[in-house]
């Protein structure tokens, strides 16, 4: 199972507020065991896509160069349970970003349906922890295209957001490694 | 508009309740952070916040934090912070009563020095409260 959950962005300002959406689906491994009989998304994954949703986010913000991570989660209410089939839309706010941590606001809603609500700190890993990014470069940029933030990512201003160029320029080295979709390959 | 020492103890006392889950009445002046209330490093992150949106100030970090002085070797010899480091720390830290620490100036004695009376000093010199 991958670490993923959210499944796409339909909206992200950068900075500001971004919205994804998570299906919930029958097959998933979380639903076998965590309530048989009455199937139903954990409310901590919720939460964890909560964080990812607005841990990105954050980190976009500052072109990816601040290590964030999910330190707190001040308040957190549940009004009904998500169940197999269920939509979920998760809408982040960003309340404030310091120089060392971010608070944000997330809502999640089953189609008009407020289903919960919570608020989470994010600290900045600084310089205690070992240098370098959370994430291997190619993998990460491969996780935020896939969700797709830089399809829907706008500035502030609406104009369109772009990769920072360290993770652009991982990127170009790795597609460079692969033949052109279309071209034949020798086998 | 000023504000008075009361309704800056109010302000701080529901932001800790809020940040740390304990009860208002645990909140006394007295009460130190970490060892009355249970804080913990990132509590302080959280508190900041909630303290810079209640009462619309900038809280740097340095000022409730000196670490730079506690890991300077110039201010801590054999784990003791030494007379120059504490003349630094209550230079940086004026809102907060050293007494007790300096009988015994241990480095790790130093976390459980701040209670929710100098978290309250502290803003009242911020928002200068009568």
């Amino acid at each position: 199972m991958r670490w993923f959950w959210i499944d796409r962005f339909e909206q992200f300002i950068r900075g500001k507020r971004a919205v994804a959406i998570k299906a919930v689906a029958m097959s998933e491994e979380q639903i076998d065991g965590y309530s048989p009989g009455f199937p139903v998304m954990p409310p901590a994954l919720i939460i964890e896509g909560m964080a990812q949703t607005a841990g990105l986010l954050i980190g976009e913000a500052s072109g990816f160069e601040q290590r964030v991570v999910l330190a707190k989660v001040g308040k957190a209410l549940f009004h009904f349970p998500a169940r197999p089939g269920d939509v979920l839309r998760y809408s982040a706010t960003v309340l404030d970003i310091k120089t060392d941590g971010a608070m944000a606001e997330i809502t999640c809603h089953i189609g008009d349906r407020l289903q919960a609500e919570v608020e989470m700190m994010f600290a900045f890993l600084d310089d205690r922890f070992p240098a370098g990014p959370l994430f291997e470069p190619v993998d990460f940029v491969a996780m935020i295209r896939t969700f797709g933030m830089y399809d829907v990512g706008k500035t502030a201003d609406g104009e369109p957001i772009e990769l920072p160029p360290f993770y652009a320029e991982a990127e170009r080295v790795a597609q460079a490694a692969y033949p052109p979709v279309g071209s034949p390959v020798a086998i | 508009m000023s504000v008075t020492k009361d309704e800056v103890f109010q302000k701080v006392q529901a932001a800790l309740v809020e940040a740390l889950g304990v009860d208002e009445e645990e909140v006394t002046p007295q009460a130190t952070m970490v060892g009355d209330l249970g804080a913990e490093s990132i509590d302080f992150l959280d508190i900041v916040f909630k303290l810079e949106k209640s009462f619309g100030i900038e809280i740097p970090r340095k000022e409730l934090s000196p670490e730079d002085i506690l890991t300077n070797a110039e201010y801590v010899t054999d784990g003791k912070v030494t007379d120059a480091g504490i003349a630094e720390l209550k230079r940086r830290m004026p809102f907060v009563d050293f007494s007790k620490f300096e009988a015994d100036p241990q480095v790790r004695n130093f976390s459980n020095l701040l209670t929710v009376g100098d978290m309250c000093r502290y803003i009242e010199t911020k928002v200068g409260a009568a």
